[in-house]
């Protein structure tokens, strides 16, 4: 036995809201797309706890899947600042409260 | 208290803080060393966990790939004036408060499921296993994924290529 299954999910709940209050408080463009990549790590941990539990190896392959949306959403996000910056010389969310149609 | 355990626990202690301190950090780079630091811990919290080949993948591609180019964009930006985003001023009281209420109430769901307090018996998926199961089994999803991962880098190189041209107010703008 190595621990309760609640043990984990506890572990992944805790490093889940941390990213949530991250991604929520911060007000830098960077650190809320690092606030959403470890709310995608917690619930990859979650996804293996749970297949080790079941004994099923689909919890391991969505845990996957996860890994690899996240390179997708990084590489998209990262673009996304990048562009920002170079438009408005910012990148911190307070300045991106104009709509501009 | 066996040695996985003790393990776990030690893992588990090194993930949490090292996310916390890369949370609250103000520079972006040592936020980013941080996290890499929660990640391998992670891996090897997933190695525990008997999952050999995501372990792997999450070094190669979560530590190694994706956080990499976290620094990348961090070393091409000059970095903004840090001192002006505080932390735990009164604007943190809020999403602070809203994410211990829902921690709060979860901790109890996850204690009295009955299931939460079984133990979880070491067992290991070997990768060959892993593979089989993964391209015979979910290959739509496979094909799906990498669809997925053309449209990012398609979306990446056009939000790259048209903020080259930002400078004075282009056509598409005027559109």
């Amino acid at each position: 036995m190595i621990v309760p299954f609640g043990h984990v999910l506890i572990l992944a709940a805790l490093l889940f809201l941390l990213g949530a209050c991250c991604a929520v408080a911060r007000r830098q463009l960077l650190m809320i797309l690092i606030g959403v990549e470890i709310m995608l790590n917690a619930a990859a941990l979650a996804f293996v706890a749970a297949a080790l539990h079941w004994g099923r190896a689909e919890g391991q392959i969505f845990a996957l899947f996860i890994i690899a949306v996240a390179a997708a959403e990084v590489a998209v996000g990262l673009a996304l600042i990048v562009a920002a910056r170079q438009r408005t010389g910012s990148t911190r969310a307070d300045d991106f409260n104009r709509l501009r149609g | 208290m066996t040695i996985p355990s003790i393990l776990f626990y030690l893992l588990a202690a090194l993930v949490l803080g090292a996310t916390a301190l890369a949370v609250t950090r103000r520079r972006a780079v040592h936020a980013v060393l941080y996290l890499i630091v929660a990640l391998v811990g992670m891996a090897l919290l997933f190695l525990l966990l008997g999952a050999p080949m995501l372990a792997a993948l999450q070094v190669i591609l979560y530590a190694g790939a994706i956080m990499v180019l976290f620094l990348f964009v961090i070393i091409t930006m000059p970095e903004q004036a840090p001192g002006f985003e505080k932390l735990f001023r009164r604007r943190w009281l809020l999403p602070l408060s809203l994410c211990l209420v829902v921690g709060l109430c979860l901790l109890p769901l996850v204690g009295s499921d009955p299931a939460a307090s079984i133990g979880l018996t070491s067992a290991r998926l070997a990768p060959r296993t892993f593979g089989i199961r993964l391209f015979r089994d979910y290959w739509y999803a496979v094909e799906l994924v990498s669809l997925l991962l053309f449209v990012g880098l398609a979306g990446a190189l056009y939000l790259g290529r048209t903020a080259k041209k930002a400078g004075p107010p282009t056509r598409e703008e005027s559109r």
